[in-house]
């Protein structure tokens, strides 16, 4: 097994977060993983990206050059990664602010409105959790249990409050694609 | 047998390459004097210049660490920060502290570094043979300013004790100079509160010892001195530029 | 063991202060940033000193200086900033004192990019300051390897008395990958009576100097120096290789292009294109015994070096293989990675040359 993901979006967006949970989730399930940041002179705003390998063989080469799978939070994004997505890959689409569909018809979309889901949860900065529950949800490269783990973990003490947040957030990211 | 005259413990028996006439020499029996009355030759360590200087290891008996040009008060920051009970001092001339190593002397008296350091000001580069310092007095002649010093071209002389006591971190700076025995004895006063006001961990603490260098000036030593006082000590005026306690 | 998660900066910082860092001295310049942030608060925890320097210049001071008086020292920047340190690694040398000094790799000449590369190469094994003199260079191409490395690194300079270069490109610093923290012991004890720490009741006191005014005494320095750096060739040459039993083509890649050459080398094998790689992690001393060695092997038809630079470890390379073999070169710079296809097709290309 070994995906190759880009994730993508604005600053802010927590997008680099998004990507290490996920490299977080598949080191818990004793995968190989690696996680490497697009970086700039900037430090808000732009298009951040990062690549994201999960393997259950050592890893080599780090950066992702064509991508199964992208993870497009913002229409840049798409605009960028949609062309290198590798034929039989799948997009998944930020709905709430991206207007377009998919051009190609060698790979697969999944239109998630997650700022929307986020606002009804009552905390935009969840719609990255939003979007992570729907690609595990569709792709099964990690557990949500595994996920789950990690938010009681990250949260625990002072910020106990988010857990239940992010759990739902991610619960609703599921739900959208199951 | 009563001994009445001895070389300091902080000194070395060894023959120093200074000129006749040099301040250098005087200057280090003073600072040897004060290691030894405050029984600190076996903890301080002293960091040497580029310049006349650079051979200071070799003569005085405490630990030493040659810098690069302009660098001491760098490495004397590397020391003391890991060496915090220890006195350290820097010693430097005017090109290697007010020239090349002016950034590391300021932000050295910025941070508050805990050591002293004693700044050998004579108003030229003496290792290299009488170029123009910062310090170069104006009308005065240098192997690079054969004409003297212009203020047009070179602009004028760096008060460096005054410059440096405009930062916070500088606790106590004073003007002394070693051309006769009262200032002999203000010189070695201000060397020891210096480093007395380091070990109490103050902040910085900085001695401007004006000197000669009758080599480069061309001068005979009693020339040299008359010089210093006449014209060094109007433009660089001796006595506390600051004394935080005092304040 | 406990795989966790680590960025490649924190890594090789946390790695530094496990084996026995106590000061650290920088300024700021991306993309290191994050190893003097993370020493800013981690180092005082450990009961060690974090100063931000007013510049390269006075950072590598300060780490000379608490070199001088016996400290485990270090330093870290990127290439425009380990240029202006190369006066103080030269005095290092000369003074011969212990220290680390991390370079993580931007795009170069000048300010060039930000981005990761390999151009500072002939500066790290070459000496980079002025003077005869050499730094161990060693180049992770895993954060596993770089928190390794870091203690073989401070173990080196002690050993020597000698700066040792860790060399890392951008990519390495800012990405994240599993570590694992293994217990080291280190039953060497490092000779520290030489260090100017204070007499404390020894007979004469130590001064350390690079100085050595009489020419004589100078090329004797010279000597001893030279005797070490011999040494240092016998004893701290370090590689790795994967597939080279058979090989036709041998890749050589240190860092991140030595990844992505790997990776390409899986796939080189699935063309039926028998490749290997040839990973130098020491890069001064440089394998080339090795090198040479494999160059004698009948299998062996070329070699393809790959760098993120227009081609400096080249030169080492063809040292070692001399003649004996085509040396071909794949290389991207300024900041731009080569791509895993990129590096396929050039030993397709080395490979039908010479087949």
């Amino acid at each position: 097994m070994r995906k190759e993901i880009i994730l993508a979006g604005f600053g802010g967006q927590g997008i680099m977060s998004m990507g290490k949970n996920l490299v977080e989730a598949g080191v818990k399930e004793n995968l190989e993983a690696s996680w490497v940041p697009s970086y700039g002179p900037e430090m808000r705003g732009g298009t951040a990206n990062c690549s994201v390998i999960l393997s259950d063989k050592p890893i080599g080469a780090p950066l992702v050059e064509t991508p199964e799978e992208v993870i497009a939070m913002n229409r840049p994004s798409l605009l960028k990664f949609e062309p290198e997505t590798a034929p039989g890959g799948t997009v998944f689409i930020n709905s709430s602010i991206i207007a377009d569909k998919i051009s190609r018809k060698d790979i697969d979309a999944v239109y998630i409105p997650c700022d929307d889901i986020a606002k009804e949860l009552g905390n935009i900065k969840v719609s990255n959790m939003v979007m992570l529950g729907a690609y595990i949800g569709k792709t099964g490269t990690v557990k949500a249990e595994t996920v789950k783990e990690m938010i009681r973990e990250t949260f625990s003490g002072k910020k106990e409050s988010l857990i239940k947040l992010n759990i739902e957030a991610l619960d609703r990211g599921i739900r959208w694609v199951g | 047998m009563t001994v009445i005259y001895a070389k300091p413990k902080g000194i070395q028996d060894t023959e120093m390459h200074y000129c006749p006439g040099c301040s250098h020499g005087t200057v280090h029996k003073l600072i040897a004097e004060v290691l030894e009355e405050m029984d600190a030759i076996d903890d301080a360590i002293g960091v040497c210049p580029v310049g006349c200087a650079v051979f200071a290891g070799n003569y005085f008996s405490c630990d030493f660490v040659e810098a690069a040009h302009g660098r001491a008060p760098a490495v004397a920051t590397g020391i003391k920060r890991t060496h915090p009970h220890q006195p350290v001092f820097t010693y430097q001339g005017d090109g290697d502290l007010a020239s090349i190593g002016a950034g590391e002397i300021v932000h050295a008296a910025m941070r508050g570094e805990k050591f002293t350091t004693i700044f050998i000001n004579n108003a030229i580069y003496g290792m290299t043979g009488g170029q123009m310092a910062p310090t170069t007095l104006l009308g005065q002649k240098a192997t690079t300013a054969r004409d003297g010093r212009n203020k047009e071209l070179h602009g004028s002389p760096m008060k460096v004790a005054e410059m440096l006591s405009t930062l916070d971190g500088l606790v106590y700076a004073e003007r002394v100079c070693v051309t006769d025995i009262p200032h002999l004895n203000k010189a070695k006063k201000a060397i020891k509160k210096a480093f007395t006001k380091q070990m109490a961990n103050e902040g910085f603490t900085f001695v401007e010892i004006l000197s000669s260098c009758p080599t480069n000036w061309g001068m005979t030593t009693l020339e040299a001195n008359r010089w210093l006082m006449e014209n060094m000590a109007a433009y660089y005026p001796l006595g506390v530029i600051k004394d935080k306690e005092a304040e | 063991m406990k795989r966790e998660i680590w960025k490649g900066s924190e890594a090789i910082s946390e790695a530094a202060i496990r084996c026995g860092c106590r000061g650290f001295f920088g300024y700021p310049i991306t993309p290191q940033n994050e190893i003097p942030e993370y020493m800013s608060y981690r180092m005082p925890q450990a009961g060690g000193v974090f100063v931000q320097a007013e510049s390269e210049l006075a950072a590598i001071n300060m780490v000379y200086g608490a070199a001088a008086s016996g400290i485990r020292v270090m330093t870290s920047s990127s290439s425009p900033g380990i240029s202006l340190k190369q006066e103080g690694i030269s005095y290092m040398a000369g003074a011969q004192l212990p220290a680390v000094i991390v370079n993580v790799m931007r795009g170069s000449p000048g300010l060039g990019s930000i981005q990761p590369a390999q151009g500072d190469y002939y500066q790290a094994t070459r000496g980079g300051g002025n003077g005869d003199y050499r730094t161990v260079t060693l180049a992770p191409a895993t954060l596993q390897d770089a928190v390794e490395l870091m203690q073989d690194a401070f173990d080196i300079a002690d050993r020597y008395r000698n700066p040792v270069m860790v060399l890392v490109d951008g990519l390495i610093a800012q990405m994240m990958e599993p570590v694992v923290w293994k217990e080291r012991e280190t039953d060497e004890a490092f000779d520290k009576s030489w260090t100017a720490s204070g007499r404390q009741g020894r007979s004469r006191n130590n001064f350390i100097t690079s100085l050595f005014i009489d020419a004589s005494i100078c090329e004797n320095h010279n000597e001893l120096l030279r005797k070490k750096y011999t040494a240092m060739e016998e004893r701290e040459c370090r590689w790795k290789e994967i597939m080279t039993e058979d090989a036709e083509i041998i890749l050589v890649a240190y860092g991140t292009p030595s990844r992505i050459a790997e990776t390409a080398v899986g796939v080189l094998r699935e063309q039926g294109i028998k490749a290997g790689l040839l990973r130098p992690v020491s890069l001064w001393p440089f394998p080339s015994p090795r090198l040479k060695e494999l160059a004698s092997q009948s299998h062996v038809k070329a070699f393809l070096d790959v760098e993120m630079s227009m081609g400096q470890m080249l030169d080492d390379v063809r040292l070692a293989v001399a003649e004996r073999k085509p040396v071909m070169f794949y290389g991207r710079t300024g900041g731009m990675i080569p791509s895993v296809s990129e590096v396929v097709k050039a030993a397709c290309e080395a490979y039908e040359e010479v087949k």
